[in-house]
């Protein structure tokens, strides 16, 4: 629908009340990202803890949902456990349409239901239904059960927790329709807070279309770019586990806690090899033509007489790199057996992996001992992995709860905190260089998709500090603004500038359009801004020293080039979130 | 005079773009459901997708119940559907064996016109147009049904 205000739904869990809120902002704030921030501020609290029953668990989509292709994620935002500050996670699924199509631009929850509880909702209903029964459940039990509880197949969106988000650990995400996730930054745990299991959000509403010529021939023109030319091939065809070779190739890919960044046997778990031996099919987020969702199978004998299961393992060069490389198992199918029980767990499957390899690598250090990781840690052992990391869901003792609130937290109490792999939380899989390492370290959501800094690192030039910066704040502008529509980023090269303008106002946001410059730096400056309202010093963001210790394709690391750039970075935020009435003073 | 079909569902990846274009280009809206052709899992993500859509009966169910002839019989198979003659009584859907119509929550039904609009949009080739013989009942073949 489209309208020049947003249509928020607010439920308090507490009070089992729900409430239809009309916000304003459309044209300063657009949606997504901008809407989160802009919500956070209305109903979130900067000065209390992320646990606290007041905190909202916000989801936004954008102007563009379901109008245009690939305009198919969600936004969720809360102040996260893991650092406690104000925090992003993006998903796709089904839940951008679902929520387009339950006629919401925004879900927001707040409160904590007195029993486990879940939420569903769609154009036409609102209910809360009590799950105690479910609560202690595995994400996929969880699913199964859901989905005969509502009505709505095919059409609506399930988001859950596992025991993870049940514990409160940090790790934990929010699984989005089994196979994609609020991944990063301890979502599921603000759920588990809740005492909230499951949302269940049916897309059940219908819309007219705007009445001009220009919108079907826009959507052709959009659709056509992305399925008929090779713009997309790359996540169609191996997806994003073809980095695993690349980044191998450049001596780029983490390995056994970094402690190397390429393996001779890495093609036991290239994207190459995925797709050859372990490919089940694929799958797509609703909307998305291209369907880069890779699912791979594990096969598992259970009795001596010939008799196995099977199980689908959605895979990423992510959660490749998190529980293949980093933790140096390097045959595909103990990789998807790893994974498999990170997704029933309900753990971040990044941070979850880089954990376990900075414990085994202070295991073999001597550092802790079987007393502390209760079965023997040791690079390329996948079956203890898999024990691990329902330890470290399951929070079994007090080292599995330490390390299950960051690997930092667990290098301060047991030390070894040179070689936890962390930037801002536990890394992504690129060890390109000082950019990326920067732009980790200090980015809004410590994500690898805040801004190109992996990209950069491969671009021929010097070291320049500035100069970086400039491209990396610029480029986080540009994707702020498609987090906001809320595009998916792997169609970043389509939807250029001129591009989301024409869409825009194909469908009735003019005024959006015109302004989309302004908007994006609005957009950029008031998540910082809401970000160091909840805490963040750019200022005292460290890099551990493993990360200076990195030799790839250029060579060593500059230790100087680094901590110019983590200074610029950091010095650049701060001026980004700073109000303008200086600058408007100098206007005058 | 050809009809839709649905033969290669096993390579569906559940994203949608039929029932879109179908809602967009057919229908003139934004919606999952008011579609001539809807996708839903078999049980869940884990299982692959199945199309809800007009199997083509000759006669058709849903025109012999239509009162008010709204829905009347298709040369071959389906229905021609007249919206304006419609009264929003139901009673297609009801007498639809195959859940192929969707009825909106003001009772307004949407169902397959074997247009092949759709088709182009599919990005694995699921979906076919294909040439009815004048004898048959539907179009399915047995692997279809099984798909």
């Amino acid at each position: 629908m489209i309208r020049d205000y947003f249509r928020v739904l607010t439920i308090n869990l507490t009070t089992g009340q729900g409430n239809i809120v009309e916000v304003g902002g459309r044209n300063e704030a657009a949606g997504g990202s901008g809407l989160a921030a802009l919500l956070f501020g209305r109903f979130g609290h900067v000065d209390k803890p992320w646990s606290e029953p007041a905190q909202p668990l916000i989801f936004t989509i954008g102007p563009l949902t379901g109008y245009f292709p690939l305009m198919s994620k969600t936004v969720c935002a809360f102040k996260s456990p893991s650092h406690n500050q104000y925090a992003e996670s993006h998903a796709g699924g089904r839940s951008a349409l679902a929520l387009r199509f339950a006629d919401l631009d925004a879900l927001v929850i707040t409160g904590k239901a007195g029993k486990p509880s879940c939420i569903s909702v769609g154009s036409r209903h609102l209910a809360i239904k009590e799950v105690h029964y479910l609560w202690g459940m595995d994400v996929f039990a969880t699913g199964k059960y859901l989905r005969n509880m509502f009505r709505g197949s095919g059409h609506r969106s399930i988001l859950r927790i596992g025991p993870a988000g049940e514990q409160g650990s940090p790790m934990a995400c929010i699984n989005a329709d089994t196979y994609r996730h609020f991944g990063r930054l301890g979502g599921g745990a603000v759920m588990g807070a809740k005492n909230l299991k499951g949302i269940v959000i049916q897309g059940d509403a219908s819309f007219l279309l705007p009445e001009n010529r220009e919108y079907p021939k826009i959507f052709e023109e959009v659709h056509n770019q992305l399925t008929d030319t090779d713009m997309m091939s790359k996540y169609h065809n191996l997806g994003t586990p073809v980095n695993v070779m690349l980044l191998n190739d450049l001596k780029s890919l983490p390995v056994r806690n970094l402690q190397q960044t390429a393996d001779p046997h890495i093609g036991g778990i290239s994207g190459e090899k995925f797709a050859e031996a372990a490919l089940l099919r694929n799958n797509a987020c609703s909307g998305c033509p291209v369907g880069c969702i890779h699912i791979g199978f594990v096969r598992e004998r259970f009795h001596d007489e010939n008799r196995y299961l099977y199980r689908q393992v959605a895979y990423d060069h992510e959660p490749i790199f998190a529980t293949g490389s980093m933790l140096g198992v390097l045959d595909c199918f103990e990789v998807l057996g790893i994974m498999d029980v990170v997704e029933r767990m309900g753990l971040d499957v990044m941070s979850a992996g880089v954990a376990l390899a900075w414990a085994t690598e202070a295991f073999e250090k001597g550092l802790i001992s079987e007393a502390e990781t209760i079965v023997p840690l040791k690079f390329g052992d996948a079956e203890r992995y898999k024990q691990a990391m329902q330890f470290l869901a399951m929070g079994t003792n007090e080292f599995y709860q330490t390390l299950g609130r960051g690997t930092m937290s667990a290098a301060g109490r047991y030390n070894g905190k040179d070689f936890a792999c962390v930037l801002g939380q536990e890394m992504a899989g690129y060890a390109t260089g000082e950019v990326f390492f920067a732009s980790q370290a200090l980015g809004f959501r410590h994500s690898h998709l805040d801004s190109a800094g992996y990209s950069f690192d491969q671009k021929p030039g010097g070291k320049n500090a500035g100069k970086a910066i400039d491209f990396l704040v610029k480029d986080e502008q540009g994707r702020v603004f498609l987090t906001s529509m809320v595009a998916c980023l792997f169609a970043r090269s389509v939807y250029n500038d001129e591009l989301l303008g024409r869409c825009l106002n194909s469908v009735g946001y003019a005024e959006l359009a015109e302004k989309m410059s302004d908007v994006s730096r609005f957009i950029q400056k008031l998540r910082w801004k809401t970000r160091i309202a909840t805490g963040f010093d750019p200022g005292s963001v460290s890099i551990p020293k493993r990360f200076t210790e990195v030799v790839n394709w250029k060579g060593p690391i500059d230790t100087g080039y680094l901590e110019a750039l983590r200074e610029e970075y950091a010095k650049r935020i701060l001026e980004m979130s700073a109000d303008d009435e200086r600058k408007s003073e100098e206007k005058v | 005079m050809k009809i839709l079909t649905t033969p290669k569902m096993e390579r569906c990846i559940g994203c949608h773009s039929c029932s879109l274009a179908c809602a967009r280009l057919v229908h003139k809206r934004l919606s999952w459901d008011t579609a001539g052709i809807r996708i839903r899992t078999s049980g869940g993500l884990s299982t692959g997708f199945e199309a809800r859509n007009c199997l083509a009966c000759n006669p058709a169910p849903c025109a012999q119940a239509c009162p008010t002839g709204a829905y009347s019989q298709r040369k071959g198979g389906g229905v021609l559907v007249r919206k304006k003659l419609c009264i929003r009584c139901g009673e297609c859907a009801k007498a639809c064996p195959v859940d192929a119509i969707f009825l909106d929550h003001t009772g307004e039904p949407f169902v397959c016109i074997h247009c092949s609009r759709c088709v182009q949009y599919c990005p694995h080739d699921c979906l076919e147009m294909k040439e009815l013989e004048e004898e048959s009942g539907t179009a399915e073949t047995e692997e279809d049904l099984n798909s």
